[in-house]
């Protein structure tokens, strides 16, 4: 150990450096007292906005689920019919969400390896790739999805189209930052032996990014799925629709919704479960 | 190595080499049958049938163009002028636009590319084509009548009932009540000022620095209440709308995490030694986070009926769930080297969670934190559309309409500014907060 007061050099910094660390945890306590204050005129402001008050509906919020279980439970013959019946807008709803993870994948790849400096295609439109991925991920899917809604008519091909180029974009961003990663030996080795730009990627950098993609491809297929159910309830098809049908026949009608909501719960409980799990397998390594 | 052991693991290599071939290729031909499936499945074939390519030309026009009508009224006879159509872009009595000249007995109308109208008395409107004598349209008995010798131009429409024109200088409609002239412009109408303001075609400069123009008020607070509260494009409200949406999305995510940190610490190993304890609360978290925002946005607009509070509610419950299970994750990955070092030096069980274990896991969720409310106010806007609140209403509202199409264009560019604002800022936080790694 040897002592620093006669070196005052080394005392000024750590001085300086204690100093540095204070005034850190002040701004960050200072942040996050300012952001708990906010919170309580936050919740006040929004309240009085809302159409029912916060302190009126609290007491109601199981209403609506009890009068749905009490008249499903009423009506439980009937149920295994009702699952049944809704499980084409089911498939609908999932199929929307496979179609669009898989093409937003490959689009998402295309997108990740025009905008890695030292892969892209074309250097210079690097800056322009990554503006339009932004753009992509930054508009909210139900915009696209009722725009084309218009356009289209109703149906799922314009919640797959809504959903494909969100996930682009969104896909865009994470696979680049693996690509970024990518070893460039077997890159440069390729393009040696005089390979096009195409086959040094998929040759030489898809092998290696592949279990990643991947892993982030099956995370975005839970988070479409849900993404397809919300969309259908806006005038898109699948269980979503279904599920805003039965919500506005209202009383009567209940043992429809609560079938929905069974089938759709199981849905996205059964994905996750098996996408976190080979996830993980792919993760680790052990997949083969 | 003899020939023969290296013939064997050549015939081995190229067997695994085929096999792999083989696995892709299958992979390949699986996903192009699974798109064949989709392609029937979603009736790709019989969308060209159903797809109104007609919407789509009036949807791309009107975002960026805007009309102005010129409609006379064949019982009265007067001639209005608005701009829509609407009553919101009327201009004042007694004002008209500049390309509209003539008195009572003859008013013209230039269009664009040298087209031009005459609007005479006793309901005749005159259209002249450039090159070609003008037509003459008359209401005769309750009839139109069109001076057209021979068969009519392409541009014509001609029927008792109804004419109507459309070139590129613009439309005309004559009914047997009304004759309507539009115009086409390129730009959002009005979106400062609405005509019967003082400061509508007023220049900033002009405003700024210019002679008082209207004489009750200041230029600049005048102004500024007239753009603010112009009634056609209604930015008051809209601003409102955008701060409603990143309130709800603010609201549950920072509400989401303050329930969330007590619960998993209840849920990770290391910190709950109950098990049934800890079993519980994984499920709890599960069972939000599968019935998905979607149901509780259902659900909870039910009890709290349509706005902002619904909306934060419903990102607030379904956070929960994902906050709940990412944290006690990150609480569990917490490296025990650090705790072990920090009680080497002597210290309690307080300083050990102050030293050690705090400021491991302040990064990781305050950058998951962070993430959400990014993402967050995207869903803030989809939220907003299904429960009646923020921006997300003003869009479903405007496209309800189907004409609308500026509107619907503002707020897209609206959203999309909003959603990259978040996302810089919160990265800009992140660097703040958790700091020294980005720089």
């Amino acid at each position: 150990m040897t002592d620093i007061s006669d070196r005052p050099h080394l005392h000024q910094m750590q001085s300086a450096y204690l100093d540095q660390m204070r005034r850190r945890r002040l701004y960050g306590a200072l942040t996050l007292i300012i952001f708990l204050l906010l919170l309580l005129p936050g919740f006040h402001l929004a309240d009085s906005r809302n159409a029912g008050g916060f302190w009126n509906g609290i007491g109601h919020v199981f209403d609506y689920p009890a009068a749905v279980l009490s008249e499903a439970w009423a009506k439980r013959q009937e149920l295994p019919g009702h699952l049944v019946k809704f499980f084409p807008a089911l498939v609908e709803t999932i199929n929307i969400a496979a179609i669009s993870t898989l093409i937003g994948s490959i689009g998402g790849m295309l997108f990740a390896f025009l905008s890695v400096r030292g892969l892209a295609c074309w250097p210079r439109l690097v800056p322009l790739f990554r503006r339009l991925m932004d753009i992509m991920r930054a508009i909210p899917e139900i915009v696209v999805a009722l725009v084309l809604i218009f356009v289209l008519g109703g149906g799922p091909v314009p919640a797959m189209i809504a959903i494909t180029l969100h996930t682009v974009g969104a896909l865009g961003k994470l696979f680049s930052e693996v690509a970024e990663n990518a070893d460039p030996k077997p890159i440069e080795g390729l393009a040696s032996t005089g390979a096009g730009w195409s086959q040094r990627m998929l040759l030489g950098v898809l092998p290696q990014v592949a279990p990643n993609f991947l892993s982030y491809a099956l995370l975005r297929f839970e988070i479409n799925i849900r993404a397809s159910a919300i969309l259908g309830f806006v005038g898109a098809g699948g269980i979503g629709y279904e599920l805003k049908n039965a919500m506005s026949w209202g009383q009567g009608k209940f043992d429809d919704a609560a079938a929905i909501f069974i089938l759709l719960f199981g849905t996205i409980v059964l994905f996750d479960q098996l996408s976190s799990s080979y996830r993980n397998r792919l993760v680790k390594g052990d997949w083969q | 190595m003899t020939a023969a052991t290296l013939a064997m693991m050549k015939d081995a290599a190229t067997t695994r080499l085929a096999r792999k071939r083989m696995a892709a290729y299958t992979v390949v031909v699986l996903i192009g049958l699974y798109l064949a499936y989709v392609f029937f499945a979603f009736d790709i074939p019989g969308l060209a049938q159903r797809a109104r390519m007609d919407n789509a030309v009036t949807l791309l026009s009107d975002s960026w163009s805007y009309k102005t009508h010129v409609t006379r009224d064949h019982r009265s006879g007067t001639i209005s002028y608005a701009i829509e159509g609407q009553r919101k872009g009327a201009y004042p009595e007694g004002e008209r636009p500049e390309w509209v000249s003539g008195n009572d007995d003859a008013v013209s109308v230039e269009l664009k590319n040298g087209h031009s109208l005459r609007l005479l008395p006793g309901n005749v409107t005159e259209y002249h084509y450039p090159g070609t004598d003008p037509v003459t349209i008359r209401l005769m008995d309750d009839e139109l009548v069109a001076d057209v010798i021979g068969p009519a131009p392409d541009w014509i429409t001609l029927n008792p009932r109804r004419v109507g024109i459309t070139t590129e200088g613009g439309r005309v409609t004559i009914t047997r009540s009304k004759t309507e002239i539009f115009r086409y412009f390129p730009g959002w109408e009005l979106f400062f000022f609405t005509l019967d303001s003082p400061y509508h075609g007023h220049g900033l400069l002009d405003i700024l620095f210019g002679e008082r123009i209207d004489p009750d008020r200041p230029n600049i607070t005048g102004a500024w209440h007239d753009f603010w509260y112009n009634p056609m494009w209604l930015h008051a409200k809209v601003a409102w709308a955008i701060f409603e949406t990143m309130l709800m999305a603010f609201l549950g995510t920072f509400g989401a995490a303050i329930i969330a940190l007590p619960l998993a610490f209840l849920a990770a190993k290391r910190f709950a030694p109950l098990m049934a304890v800890r079993f519980g609360m994984r499920r709890i978290f599960d069972f939000i986070r599968g019935v998905d925002g979607l149901i509780w946005t259902v659900v909870l607009s039910r009890a709290f009926g349509p706005g902002p509070m619904t909306g934060a509610l419903a990102i607030l419950l379904t956070d929960t769930g994902t906050f709940g299970k990412t944290f006690s994750e990150a609480l569990e990955n917490v490296d025990d080297k650090q705790i072990e070092g920090i009680a080497s030096t002597g210290a309690n069980p307080a300083q050990r969670y102050r030293f050690g274990v705090l400021p491991q896991v302040t990064p990781v969720l305050l950058s998951q934190v962070l993430y959400l409310f990014e993402s967050n106010t995207r869903s803030a806007t989809i939220i907003g559309a299904i429960t009646g609140g923020g921006i997300g209403l003003l869009l479903t509202q405007a496209l309800q309409t189907q004409q609308d199409w500026e509107e619907v264009s503002y707020y897209i560019v609206l959203v999309v500014l909003m959603v990259m604002a978040m996302d810089w800022f919160s990265g800009w936080l992140r660097a703040r907060l958790i700091g020294g790694k980005s720089d």
